[in-house]
């Protein structure tokens, strides 16, 4: 069993060396390959988007009051689109941020250890319910719910996309809300309830600031998702784009509009084609920056509690 | 007296910072238990650490001086060696017990399996030595494939002494081996490690000085990052030669 | 909290009490049709099998070999540092533009067409972060005095690795694989850009045939559809009768997710029980 030391060239040695370095060779290039994905994603985006500005100048893609990149009589909008990306976007957030943060509260300063327990997986479902069905639960209950309520309202329409939307992204905010809470040291908590402040006061006014900065990068991540989401827009909020803050009319996000397009058939190339390149561009644009936003104010908030 | 090893002038720091070891040197006896003592910081543990090249581990560190082992005199901190081969000869037991969540004959069989030995009766017989060295034999013997994770916490580092004895390693590292175990168990590693000096020779850590008087045949202070004084623990526990020295096993610091 | 409960309750029971009639053995061997109470989700749910096993085969081992990387090898670098922030914008990236870059770069450009792989392949890199994410979680609640446990008898990098890390972590790597996997088959956006046909009436071709060479790839290659793009198709048309197809194909894919989930969270709970640190 006794091992002599060998010298660095033996070929045991070398061996052993060599097979530890192709090891970590091959991990490093899956790990980089991520890289190239993002590269690849942005790469394709703007290779195939750039065209689109052969044909529409600048000014027409900001200022026409129409997105009609596919009729005869074509008009080229964004802000159509962006409007309505918006529009559902921030009702989602109207039922998302306060939801989620009662909740994060509630789990984070209320609930005991097992109750957490249960009620995170819980919560964690209703992200993994496949957008699909949310579409088909705002198109098939909420809106016909909604016309009993508001009659008048389109059959598709802005609220009722958004709101699905928004119970969608509840556990998105609520999660990384409470983590957030959950980072506050406890001597401040328990700083406050020795003064006298009931629970409620605490978690409202201590903590909430406290943890402010996390609670904020949740929104923001919370704000991209909705920005990006695809399915529940393209099933119950219409195809109509339009530069209107109405949510009882139909309207038409990017996403949508992308889903739609691609929904028939496209040529490369063609004008169609470029135009869901162009949108994604923009798309894009708006979710990165939400995204390095969000996490700037995380890693800040990170090096605050350390 | 024969040396095992041999500590010549070692100088140690991690990167570019100060030197955490300053010019140390100490023989170490084979078939003898040598104690390394000192307050919290003073580098003892980092002294044992060279031994196996743990600190490798981590990146960016600087070795200076030698530790030879002997009587080949290979200098184990020399760039040419290699830290896996070092460890293959000197094992190491930690503060903590820290046993794989596997079987406890797995435990065992892990450092043979990692030198290419396959040979299951080999393997076997080894096991068995090795629990009957550590003392663990008796109460572990009809259990084997349970998980070691199921044994209290002074078998759990009897477990981890029976592991590092299977490679029969030429000196065996002890990191406050019974810092975090109650009193009874730590009685029972005491003697276990005074039994152990005839088939290995032994370096050990402690914070605890009733246990180094009371187990070490020699015994070395250190005070930040310096070897104050090295003698018989008797020597060094009865009549110290430095001042520091009895005042740190008078209490009077640290 | 209760409020976001009660909503997902109402849903699932509005969903089943329309959709169950239809669920039959007719319906998971049938074939999508014009009429409505013919039609069945038979290509759907074979599809969804197909895209996700490639999906699987694409991104276990790519992201995991990603998760072994960050967490057990990179050096804290600028570069190092790129990957991370990188990994955190992917998983940020709204999914249908993994299908506008697929529709470029897989349908086009690498001339795939729309095929079983390129959708396994777009859902491959679309749960590529979750999986990396979550082995590095599960990596790092292993404790550094195992892996010194394991130097220290003189096992090299990868022998740790492999016998120690990987083993004990194992449990959280299943349960992201299995998150990754209930997402892919539940992902529809990206999968209509890269033109998922919707209405296909055949399976892929099989991968086993009596003539030689006997495996085939070719099912590889062959068009397809996908549970929610079939969901999806019904939900648009305008004929009610429809919207109980919908219903129906609603409630196999709710039950496929949930019942993953909860393996998920079973594989976890088990794991956390046998490995306590």
């Amino acid at each position: 069993m006794k091992t002599e030391f060998s010298t660095p060239h033996s070929t045991k040695r070398r061996f052993r060396v060599l097979k530890e370095f192709l090891i970590k060779a091959f991990l490093f290039i899956c790990a980089a390959s991520s890289v190239l994905v993002t590269v690849g994603v942005v790469w394709t985006l703007v290779v195939e988007a750039l065209p689109f500005f052969d044909d529409v100048s600048l000014s027409q893609f900001l200022f026409d009051r129409e997105w009609t990149p596919l009729f005869e009589n074509a008009q080229y909008g964004i802000m159509t689109l962006v409007c309505g990306t918006l529009l559902t976007t921030v009702i989602a957030l109207l039922v998302a941020i306060p939801l989620g943060t009662i909740t994060a509260v509630f789990l984070s300063e209320y609930s005991s250890e097992k109750m957490r327990e249960i009620f995170k997986p819980i919560l964690e479902l209703l992200a993994a319910i496949p957008t699909v069905v949310y579409g088909y639960f705002a198109m098939l209950f909420v809106t016909p719910l909604l016309q009993k309520i508001i009659p008048g309202i389109s059959s598709f329409n802005a609220l009722s996309a958004g709101l699905v939307m928004g119970v969608m992204i509840i556990p998105y905010i609520s999660s990384l809300s409470e983590d957030a809470m959950r980072a506050v040291p406890l001597h401040l908590r328990e700083g406050s309830l020795a003064l006298g402040a009931s629970k409620f006061q605490t978690s409202f006014r201590v903590i909430l600031p406290a943890a402010f900065s996390g609670v904020a990068s949740a929104y923001i991540l919370g704000i991209s998702r909705a920005l990006g989401e695809t399915m529940v827009v393209a099933i119950a909020a219409g195809l109509q784009p339009r530069l209107s803050f109405n949510p009882l009319e139909s309207t038409q996000t990017i996403t949508a509009f992308i889903v739609q397009v691609s929904l028939g058939d496209l040529p490369q190339g063609s004008i169609g084609y470029r135009s869901i390149y162009v949108s994604g561009l923009v798309l894009l644009i708006f979710t990165l920056v939400f995204n390095l936003i969000g996490q700037l104010i995380r890693s800040n908030m990170e090096k605050k509690f350390k | 007296m024969n040396r095992k090893a041999e500590v010549k002038n070692l100088n140690f720091s991690y990167s570019h910072s100060a030197l955490v070891l300053k010019s140390v040197s100490l023989p170490i006896f084979e078939n003898k238990i040598t104690a390394l003592i000192g307050p919290s910081g003073c580098g003892k543990t980092t002294l044992l650490r060279c031994f196996n090249r743990m600190h490798d581990l981590y990146g960016n560190v600087k070795y200076d001086g030698s530790i030879l082992l002997l009587p080949d005199q290979v200098n184990i901190l020399s760039t040419d060696i290699d830290p896996i081969e070092v460890r293959m000869k000197i094992g190491m037991v930690f503060q903590k017990p820290n046993p794989f969540p596997k079987s406890i004959y797995e435990n065992i069989a892990y450092g043979l399996r990692i030198r290419g030995i396959k040979k299951k009766s080999y393997i076997d017989e080894k096991v068995e030595d090795s629990l009957k060295m550590a003392g663990l034999w008796q109460e572990v013997s009809d259990r084997l494939h349970t998980g070691a994770n199921s044994l209290s916490g002074g078998q759990q580092q009897r477990l981890c002494i029976a592991r590092a004895l299977a490679t029969e390693p030429d000196i065996l590292l002890l990191d406050e081996p019974t810092s975090a175990l109650d009193p009874i168990s730590t009685a029972h590693i005491e003697e276990l490690v005074a039994s152990l000096k005839k088939k290995v020779t032994i370096l050990m850590v402690t914070h605890n000085l009733h246990q180094a008087a009371r187990t070490a045949d020699y015994t070395a202070f250190m005070y930040l990052g310096e070897l104050i004084e090295f003698g018989e623990s008797s020597q060094i526990f009865t009549n110290p030669k430095e001042q520091k020295t009895e005042n740190y096993i008078t209490g009077r610091f640290g | 909290m209760i409020v976001a409960l009660v909503i997902l309750l109402s849903l699932i029971i509005d969903m089943a009490m329309t959709g169950m009639p239809r669920i039959s053995s007719h319906f998971f061997t049938s074939f999508p049709s014009r009429f409505p109470e013919r039609a069945g989700i038979l290509s759907a749910w074979v599809g969804s099998f197909c895209v996700v096993l490639v999906t699987a085969l694409m991104a276990i081992p790519l992201g995991i070999a990603s998760g072994i990387y960050l967490e057990e090898y990179a050096p804290k670098n600028i570069f190092t540092k790129i990957i991370e922030i990188n990994i955190l914008n992917l998983a940020g990236i709204p999914s249908i533009t993994f299908g506008l870059m697929a529709l470029g770069i897989f349908v086009y450009r690498f001339g795939l067409g729309q095929t079983i792989i390129t959708a396994g392949m777009t859902l491959g890199l679309l749960v590529l972060p979750i999986i990396i994410v979550t082995t590095r979680e599960a990596i790092r609640t292993i404790p550094s005095h195992i892996r010194e446990a394991s130097y220290s008898l003189g096992a090299t990098k990868w022998q740790t690795i492999w016998n120690h890390i990987l083993p004990y972590s194992s449990g959280g790597i299943m349960t992201g694989v299995v998150i990754a996997l209930s997402r892919a088959i539940g992902e529809t956006a990206p999968l209509i850009t890269v033109g998922a046909l919707t209405f296909i009436a055949f399976l892929p071709t099989a991968p086993v045939s009596d003539i030689a060479p006997y495996l085939s790839m070719k099912w590889l290659t062959d068009p397809y559809t996908v549970m929610p793009i079939q969901m999806f198709n019904w939900v648009s048309r305008p004929q009610e009768e429809f919207h109980i197809n919908a219903a129906a194909a609603g409630l196999v894919l709710l039950t496929m997710t949930l019942l993953l989930n909860a393996v998920a969270i079973y594989i976890r709970y088990r794991f956390r029980k046998k490995y306590k640190w």
